[in-house]
């Protein structure tokens, strides 16, 4: 698995955004990560850890939110989230359903403590 | 001290998706067709690109990307049918990413019409980085066992093509290349599914056309 320079990336992110605060620590970071993503959130946990030290985000903690897999139906078009990727549209029961979504790896928000000027 | 909340909502792997989307845009501009293959390690990869090299030759130009951890034995193969070919040593990455690609781009010649990538052996970490391809292959072979796409949805889910290889074995193994394409297109019923041998050569003049097909395809939405 390839958690490391993923935690690479999201450090670039990381820094990119706290940039405009003077003084900024980072707090906590909210990372949403797809089912299919190929990513396992405890080993991302550990890359992150290892990787904070020394960093503005040294004290965060990392909040993971798993996000379910995202359908589309050919059938009907409707969405439906759900835990198994070969499952048939919740609405119509069609097969012939696409997947829209599970694939993410996304930095959604961060908290950042500043000095009060 | 003040807390507060700034929203990203930043893809971590969005500089992937960036050089991918420009790759994919110079090798369509160039009329070129980009292929990506995808399998665990074994499964055929590079005798499927051999097998190929031979039905191609003389009608289409082609080039290959090898992408492996160590040595520089598959692009041999390759160069050995005749075409030219690259070869990325990841040193211990698990999968190519399209910066890789792209530094090897400029050496590859101008005037080719496949560009097949053949990715590190892993049926995991690669799906999740676009190399700037048009055709998303993954490779399953009879040996693997059939409940590969179920167990490894990410490489299924995301590919436009299934082939299923070492089919001269089937006879010999409890492989059921109906119900691995039943499980593949239970996740991806877009995917086109095909059975091959590329020792034997069962199938290859099929795929080799279906390629042909899907490069004029390529040129026709371009023109």
């Amino acid at each position: 698995m390839h958690e490391l320079s993923l935690a690479a990336s999201l450090f670039e992110i990381l820094e990119e955004n706290a940039r405009g605060y003077k003084d900024a620590r980072i707090t906590a970071v909210t990372l949403r990560v797809g089912r299919l993503s190929g990513v396992v959130p405890e080993l991302l946990r550990s890359a992150f850890d290892a990787y904070k030290k020394g960093t503005l985000a040294e004290g965060a903690r990392l909040e993971i939110v798993v996000a379910p897999f995202d359908f589309r139906c050919r059938g009907c078009g409707g969405t439906s989230f759900r835990e198994d990727p070969a499952a048939a549209c919740a609405a119509c029961g069609s097969k012939d359903v696409e997947l829209v979504g599970g694939m993410d790896l996304v930095v959604e928000k961060i908290e950042v403590e500043v000095e009060d000027s | 001290m003040t807390r507060k909340d700034v929203l990203v909502q930043k893809d971590l792997l969005g500089t992937n998706k960036e050089v991918a989307a420009e790759i994919r845009k110079e090798l369509r501009g160039r009329g070129i067709l980009c292929v990506n293959l995808l399998s665990s390690p074994g499964s055929g990869k590079t005798a499927l690109l051999e097998g190929l090299a031979d039905r191609l030759k003389g009608r289409f130009r082609m080039a290959v990307i090898e992408g492996d951890i160590e040595t520089e034995r598959d692009a041999e193969r390759i160069r050995a049918r005749g075409v030219p070919a690259w070869q990325i040593t990841t040193g211990g990455a698990c999968h190519l990413e399209a910066k890789m690609v792209g530094k090897v781009l400029p050496g590859v010649p101008a005037a080719i019409d496949f560009l097949f990538i053949e990715n590190v052996g892993n049926l995991v970490c690669p799906a999740g980085y676009d190399l700037g391809e048009s055709l998303r292959c993954v490779l399953l072979s009879s040996p693997e066992g059939d409940d590969k796409p179920a167990k490894y949805p990410q490489a299924f889910a995301t590919a436009d093509v299934l082939i299923l290889t070492k089919a001269d074995l089937i006879p010999y193994l409890p492989f059921d290349p109906a119900g691995a394409a039943r499980e593949a297109l239970a996740i991806n019923p877009r995917l086109r599914v095909f059975r091959v041998s590329a020792l034997r050569g069962e199938g290859m003049d099929g795929l080799a056309a279906f390629f042909a097909e899907a490069l004029a395809a390529e040129r026709a939405a371009r023109a």
